[in-house]
């Protein structure tokens, strides 16, 4: 497995050239992260390249890495991640573009290299709004009609800013703010390394 | 006479042909579809938003609710990704339960699909047989974890516990004799194993009756061929996997292309269809029922033989076992330190991917070294098909939208999230 993750990196770095920012081989899975200038090219290349022949667009997802390990995080907000699959080559390959302006995120679609795309943009925009210019449909998709926000951002509460409940005196079913109070039963803990090991006592 | 439009159709979200709370907004010209927009989101619960506030192990029974329909897979998925992460190695006994109750739910799976399909498109007796053979395999998922759906039964490093001795058997009740339940309570007299075997003998007759009532029926056929070709091309463009890229003719399957757990061990099938249209697709998931029956026989021999650990003895991972956590101290307070923190996953992240019975089911997880997923992102196989819809629909009639749903296997459980 590992021969064939070696050819699959030096075949990126063949092709790509300086287009590749940077190459890490991790638990059996290689992943390249681009500049958002390159993007699309690469994801061309990547699909074209007999070399590389990923035919098939696995997934796209949108994370927001504000809020990563103990320390304040420097270094951009947003990245869409997609996970590309090639049939007739037997690999998998990881791409990740962090989008350069944390205020307005917005990649280039490539909705037009591998069509599969085309909900998972919908929903990296709805979830984490992030901008796919080129992308001819690019509505809300998993969220409700009218939904203000971007719910999977880390700075929006898990138990979200509205509630919907039937009004009998209005006779209809309105919004109102939350009333629920968020908790947590076990808090979030990031442990330094080298907690736990029996030198260090 | 004024000219004619084309006029806007509402489809669902309650159709009881949608599958569930698919609401589909279809522009007809007549009765030919020119444009099919199928809105989504009616059932997201943002599962992947949750499990970022719920510890590693708390979030395997919310896997069990994506794809209400093979809940076990979507549990295997998830405890993979755990595992590469932590560099954990799986007792082979757990491999093979994992593989052996993969292969369950793909029948169990594959099982609803026919029942529903066929009474979509106007086969009714379908179901009924078909619920009649799922009545025994959920009643192996009730053996093994004590529910019949929602298992939670895979967990990281292995699963729950080892295979029962012994099935529930049927008890004399007002309205039935002991003399009536004798019959039922046959095959339930031995262990689990022997419940499956008897079940895995009897199956492949069973679908040869399903098929006599419907491969070569004249009207299946003709509300089946020819609905929705998708070529090749077309399919990887649009990012299928599983019985819908096998259906055009492309012979990719992760249980052999990249085999994980123990399928390199057992021996099987790929079967793959020619033109592309719904009948191959149903043609290519009958075959795969009878080749996850030979699986589950493979299973059954290897199990019966093999006795031994079924959770890694990691107790980082996996929780001592109770007469240890009572007699010594370091286990009561690994024991301890899982069930109030759980457990801390190494930064990183990783993909891992199944052979779901309705394609290629992915976890993808970031984690930043905390005791909770810093990020978790489901690559749903129903949702890519979903997404396919307006160009598999464009052009047909009406009532072949329905034949559309059904042979896209989508269940909205996994498709919303």
């Amino acid at each position: 497995m590992s021969a064939k993750l070696e050819a699959l990196s030096q075949n990126l770095q063949q092709c790509l050239g300086d287009r590749v920012k940077s190459l890490k081989l991790a638990f059996g899975e290689v992943t390249l992260e681009v500049a958002a200038a390159d993007y699309f090219s690469v994801m061309q290349s990547l699909r074209d390249e007999p070399d590389l022949a990923f035919e098939e667009l696995i997934d796209l997802c949108g994370v927001d890495y504000s809020a990563y390990g103990n320390e304040a995080r420097e270094g951009l907000r947003f990245a869409a991640v997609s996970h590309l699959l090639s049939i007739s080559k037997n690999w998998r390959l990881r791409v990740r573009c962090f989008a350069p302006d944390d205020d307005f995120p917005s990649l280039p679609s490539v909705t037009s290299i591998w069509n599969s795309v085309n909900w998972f943009e919908r929903e990296a925009f709805d979830l984490f709004g992030i901008v796919f210019p080129g992308h001819d449909d690019l509505r809300r998709i998993l969220t409700d009609y009218g939904f203000i926000g971007h719910p999977f951002r880390k700075d929006f509460p898990i138990s979200g800013y509205v509630e919907m409940r039937y009004d009998p005196e209005q006779q209809r079913v309105i919004y109102q703010p939350v009333t629920i109070e968020p908790r947590e039963i076990t808090p979030r803990i990031v442990r330094e390394a080298t907690y736990g090991n029996a030198e260090n006592a | 006479m004024p000219e004619l439009r084309n006029f806007t159709l509402n489809f669902g979200p309650q159709h009881p042909a949608a599958h569930g709370v698919l609401r589909m907004v279809l522009e007809l010209d007549g009765e030919v579809v020119m444009r099919a927009d199928p809105h989504i989101g009616l059932l997201h619960r943002a599962t992947e938003k949750l499990a970022e506030t719920k510890t590693w192990i708390q979030s395997v029974p919310y896997m069990d609710r994506l794809d209400y329909m093979s809940m076990m897979c979507n549990e295997h998925a998830y405890c993979m990704a755990i595992e590469r992460l932590l560099q954990v190695e799986v007792p082979i006994r757990a491999q093979y339960i994992r593989v052996m109750f993969d292969e369950i739910t793909r029948i169990l799976n594959h099982l609803l699909w026919i029942g529903c399909h066929g009474l979509d498109v106007g086969a009714m007796t379908m179901v009924l047989y078909a619920f009649r053979e799922r009545e025994d395999l959920v009643d192996a998922y009730e053996a093994v974890s004590g529910a019949r759906m929602h298992a939670a039964y895979y967990r990281p490093g292995g699963v729950y516990r080892d295979l029962p001795d012994r099935m529930a058997q049927y008890q004399e009740s007002k309205w039935k004799s002991s003399a009536q339940i004798k019959p039922f309570n046959e095959a339930r007299s031995g262990s689990l194993l022997d419940f499956l075997d008897d079940f895995a003998s009897r199956f492949p007759k069973l679908l040869d009756e399903y098929e006599t009532l419907l491969t070569d029926n004249r009207i299946w056929k003709q509300r089946l061929v020819d609905v929705a070709i998708v070529t090749p091309e077309r399919a990887l463009q649009r990012g299928f996997t599983g019985p819908m890229l096998r259906g055009s003719g492309i012979a990719w399957d992760l249980r052999k292309k990249q085999p994980y757990e123990v399928y390199d061990r057992v021996d099987f099938d790929i079967p793959v269809g020619k033109t592309g249209d719904s009948y191959d697709r149903y043609l290519v998931r009958m075959e795969e029922m009878r080749q996850s029956n030979r699986i589950l026989k493979q299973c059954i021999d290897w199990l019966r033989q093999n006795p031994g650990p079924v959770m890694s003895d990691n107790h980082k991972v996996a929780p001592p076992d109770r007469e240890a956590m009572k007699s010594n101290m370091e286990e009561l307070i690994h024991h301890f330190k899982l069930c109030t923190e759980g457990m801390h996953v190494p930064e990183g992240e990783a993909y891992s991917a199944v052979e779901h019975p309705k394609g290629e089911f992915g976890i993808y997880i970031i984690s930043d070294g905390a005791n909770k997923p810093y990020r978790l992102k489901i690559r749903a196989p129903g949702y890519v098909h979903l997404s396919a819809m307006d160009e598999m629909a464009r052009g047909h009639m009406l009532a072949d939208v329905v034949t559309i749903i059904g042979s896209q296997d989508v269940v909205f459980g996994e498709i919303d999230r």
